[in-house]
Parts: C-alpha cells; sequence; structure tokens
C-alpha cells in the first residue's frame, strides 16, 4: 500500500524529522523498534503504513510519545499554510504538495509563514476600513465641501472675467468682490484641511472598540464571530454586551405590546404609562423596533459623564466623529434634570429640524455604599420640512465643523468660519 | 415663460452663472434654498431647472424625487441638470436629465444648457 502525501503530515515524516533532530542512525533506531533499517527507511519516506504497535515502539526508541508522532495535529496549521497560499501572486507558485513536509522540517518557519499571512491579512482589512472611514468622515467631507464650493465659484467668476466681452461696471466690481471673499475662504479652508490631516498623526488608535461597535449596528448587527467590523476583542465583547441587553429589553418589553400601544398612542411618555414600563426603556426600545411613526427615529445615550455609549442618530442628525458632541444637544441638559423627559424641537446648521425626548436616570447597582451612576438617552425623531414652529435649540455637530459662528456654548473654532 | 430656474444657496456660484446664462439671452432666476424647492419650480414652470445637490433644509435629490412625482406630468417631466459636488461616479442620479461636476468650465454649462433647450 502506497501512501500519498495529502493534506496531512505524514507519520513517516515526522519519524524521520524527530530522528534526525537527535542526530541519530537509521540502523540504531530501527533496531531498538526491532525492525531492519531498510523497512524505517520506507517507513519514513511514507512508503509503509506504520501500524500502532510500531508507532509506539518507534515513539519509544525516539523518546517522544506516540501522539506526537500521530498524523492529525498540524491540520489546522496545513490549513493556515494552504490559504496562505492561495493569497500569493500568481507569479509565486509554491510546491502544495510539499507542504506537510515544510511543516513537520521547519516549524517555526512555517509558523513565521503562517503568522505573516495573517498580519497581511489583517492589514489589508484594517486599509479597507480606513478608506471606508476616509470617505465619511465628517470633517474632511464638510471641508471638501467649502473648498469645491470656492473653487466653482472662483473657477465661473474668473472665466467670466477673463473671457471679455461687455461686463458692465456694475457686475464687474460684484465679480472682482466675490472673488476676493472666495479667495480668502479658500486660504482659511485649506489650511483648517491641512492642519486636520497634520493632527492625524497625533492620533495612535483611529478605530476605538466604539467605533466598530457603530460599524458592526450600522451593517444591521450580523453574528458577532462573523462581523467583519468587529476587529477587537473589546469590540466583540461590547457587541455581545449590546445583544444581551437588547434581549434583556425585549423580554421586559416584548415587540408586539409595545407595536399595540404605538399604534394607538404617538407620546412616549404616555406609553411608559400606559405599559407601566420605565420611560427610558420604552424610548430605547422605540429606537429599536422602529414601530409606524418611529421609523426613522435615533437614539443618543451617555453616561454621567457625558461619554456616549451608543450612537444610533436619525438620518440627517449631525454627528461628529465618536468622542465629541454638540454642548447644546438636550441629552446632556438632561443630566442636571434627571427622571424628567425633556422635549425639544432642535434645528441642525443644514436646517434640518428633529423632536427630540431627553431622560436621564440615576441607579446605585452595589447599594447605598456604592456609587450613583447615570445614564441619559436622547430618542431623535425627523420633523416634517416646513414645519412653521420655531425650534428650542439650534444644534450642532461639534465645534469644529459647526457653522454658527456666534454660538454662547463655543469651544473652539470652526474650520469652516473664516479666522 | 422662464427659460431657466436655478436652486443654488451659494450666492457667488449663483451670480456668476445666472451672469452667463443671461448673457446667452436666457430668462434665468434663482431660488437659494432647499426649503420651498419645489413650491419655486411649481410656481415658474421653467423649461430647464438647474439644480444643486447640497442644499439646505432639503436635497437636491429629495427635490428632484418629488419633481418627479408630480400629478402634472409635463412638469414632472420638465428637464433637470443636477450641480454635483462629488464627482458622478460616487453619485447616481438616474433621474436628473444632466449631471454637472463642480467645479465646471462655463462651457461646458453653457453647451449643457444649449442642448437641454433646444
Amino acid at each position: 500500500m502506497k501512501q500519498r502525501p495529502g493534506n496531512r503530515i505524514l507519520t513517516g515524516t515526522r519519524i524521520r524529522e524527530r530522528r534526525l533532530a537527535l542526530s541519530r542512525r537509521q540502523a540504531d533506531v530501527a533496531r531498538e523498534a526491532g525492525i531492519s533499517a531498510a523497512y524505517l527507511n520506507l517507513i519514513e519516506h511514507n512508503r509503509r503504513p506504520v501500524g500502532d504497535h510500531l508507532v509506539l515502539r518507534l515513539a519509544a526508541a525516539l523518546d517522544v510519545s506516540a501522539a506526537e508522532l500521530a498524523e492529525g495535529r498540524e491540520e489546522a496549521q496545513i490549513a493556515a499554510l494552504r490559504e496562505a497560499a492561495v493569497r500569493l501572486p500568481d507569479d509565486v507558485t509554491p510546491e502544495l504538495d510539499q507542504t506537510p513536509e515544510l511543516l513537520a522540517r521547519f516549524p517555526g518557519w512555517a509558523s513565521a509563514l503562517i503568522a505573516t499571512a495573517r498580519r497581511a491579512d489583517a492589514h489589508e482589512r484594517q486599509l479597507v476600513t480606513l478608506s471606508d472611514r476616509m470617505r465619511q468622515d465628517p470633517y474632511l467631507l464638510t471641508t471638501l465641501h467649502e473648498v469645491l464650493s470656492a473653487v466653482t465659484s472662483v473657477r465661473s467668476t474668473a472665466s467670466i472675467l477673463a473671457e471679455g466681452g461687455e461686463i458692465p461696471p456694475d457686475w464687474r466690481a460684484r465679480f472682482h468682490a466675490n472673488l476676493d471673499g472666495d479667495s480668502l475662504r479658500l486660504s482659511t479652508t485649506a489650511q483648517a484641511l491641512v492642519a486636520y490631516l497634520d493632527s492625524f498623526e497625533a492620533q495612535d488608535a483611529i478605530f476605538t472598540p466604539q467605533e466598530e461597535v457603530e460599524a458592526w449596528l450600522a451593517a444591521g448587527a450580523p453574528p458577532v464571530d462573523e462581523a467583519a467590523d468587529l476587529a477587537s476583542d473589546a469590540a466583540r465583547a461590547l457587541a455581545r454586551a449590546h445583544l444581551l441587553r437588547m434581549e434583556e429589553e425585549r423580554a421586559a418589553l416584548p415587540d408586539e405590546a409595545l407595536a399595540a400601544v404605538a399604534a394607538e398612542e404617538a407620546d412616549p411618555l404616555r406609553m411608559a404609562d400606559r405599559l407601566r414600563q420605565p420611560l427610558d426603556l420604552v424610548m430605547r426600545r422605540l429606537a429599536l423596533l422602529k414601530p409606524a411613526g418611529f421609523d426613522a427615529a435615533g437614539l443618543l445615550v451617555c453616561d454621567g459623564s457625558g461619554a456616549l455609549t451608543l450612537r444610533r442618530p436619525a438620518p440627517g442628525f449631525p454627528l461628529p466623529r465618536p468622542g465629541d458632541a454638540c454642548p447644546l444637544w438636550p441629552l446632556f441638559q438632561s443630566l442636571a434634570a434627571p427622571q424628567t423627559a425633556i422635549a425639544k424641537l432642535v434645528e441642525a446648521p443644514n436646517g434640518r429640524r428633529f423632536r427630540t425626548l431627553s431622560l436621564a436616570t440615576r441607579h446605585q447597582p452595589l447599594g447605598t455604599e456604592g456609587p450613583v451612576l447615570t445614564r441619559a438617552q436622547m430618542l431623535i425623531l425627523p420633523e416634517e420640512p416646513g414645519s412653521p414652529l420655531r425650534p428650542d435649540l439650534l444644534i450642532g455637530p461639534a465645534c469644529r465643523i459647526c457653522p454658527r459662528a456666534d454660538c454662547a456654548a463655543r469651544r473652539e473654532p470652526s474650520i469652516l468660519l473664516a479666522a | 415663460m422662464l427659460d431657466i430656474l436655478m436652486i443654488e444657496d451659494e450666492p457667488n456660484i449663483a451670480e456668476a452663472v445666472r451672469f452667463i446664462l443671461s448673457r446667452e439671452g436666457w430668462q434665468v432666476a434663482l431660488h437659494a434654498d432647499g426649503a420651498g424647492g419645489i413650491e419655486a419650480i411649481r410656481g415658474a414652470k421653467p423649461r430647464l431647472v438647474i439644480l444643486d445637490v447640497m442644499l439646505p433644509h432639503r436635497s437636491g435629490t429629495e427635490i428632484l424625487a418629488e419633481l418627479r412625482g408630480d400629478q402634472d406630468p409635463s412638469l414632472a417631466a420638465t428637464p433637470v441638470l443636477m450641480l454635483t459636488a462629488r464627482g458622478h461616479a460616487s453619485l447616481s442620479l438616474p433621474q436628473a436629465d444632466a449631471v454637472l461636476a463642480k467645479p465646471f468650465a462655463n462651457d461646458d454649462l453653457r453647451a449643457m444648457v444649449r442642448r437641454m433647450l433646444n
């Protein structure tokens, strides 16, 4: 019977490697195991099968356990090596049929190859997410829009002046003034852009676990173990905790019960009263279930320090990069007045309006001696355009990309405002 | 009848475009906000709408969708030239008749408008 090398490290190869590692001669080992040197030679080259008894004797002669000589232990590593080989460029053709030998003879190099391939893989994923991120970065998008608008105006206006032809003096003066204004705007925005890109160098961890969880939620929360967005252990732990909490809250307030009440009642406070459930639970469940009338609902959750722990904004709601926020969001106001629901109509810099409902709750999970924990949530519902109501609050994304020059809450200059 | 209604919130761009197209002999009106944009189109019934994608209050794509769904079939079929700030590739605007990426050459704008009005 002839064994063919396949996906497994053959016992014969292993025996040979072990013998060579001990610098022992074939004849000596064969004698100890009670077989001829020629037969051992055939075994070592995988031309003869090795029975269980013979493996035991050879293992004893080579001073290892029989299990270590048996086949099948390194199958996962073989698979990893083959995976690494698949990803090689077309003109690189590794000897796939000798993969088992490679692993048996040079386990250290094989591990190095596997580790390198895994790192290349991780880097590739990181690059994809980074470029995704660049395309969605609110600072970059806003700034580039500024640049494009100014450039468009400069180009058209300059062409008009350069093309010649009849231009009335008042128009000519206006175009000159526009050029002056737009070029000033261009230079300040370009400087802000450079400063922003420079600041990238100072930040080590670009992707926080929370950002990974946000991306995972945005992708529809696929199974945690298969989710490409969840690259770090911390993110996977956060995601599992999130799912567990959602499950508990769904058990406390089932979909059907919430949908039934939401069909008859638009006010979350009255819903909570009818359901005899806490308002914060009703708000979180509304944002997740999105029954009729809450289709575009968003939710922000923060802890007592104001750090946002969950960000699922309504479409169009101005959201900055994680770790940044507008201090005027009613969410933060509610921290100072726990257990009181605050309803505010807010207006974003782009003119969109949102009905918000904010509520902070407190609890002491460790008893009277323990710390007081605060959590606030803000339910966000888009307001139909053209609403005659005056907004209660003019909010923004975060100072840095907010155009409201005279805002009382401003804490740093905006890159959108000329210096 | 109004030739062109331009909905654009950047005053300097709007001013330049209005000058360029007026000089070609077309009647151009401006509306500077996404809010009220569809009402302005309904009121003016222009032969061509030049519509910016990024507008305050309401985006150009929303206005375009509402226009295409209008009850008046001739109004719904009004030719629309979209101005986009993101290039053609990343933004698909199947409901627009033509798309012009910012910044544009005045000659391209003139040629496109001439083609759409004739």
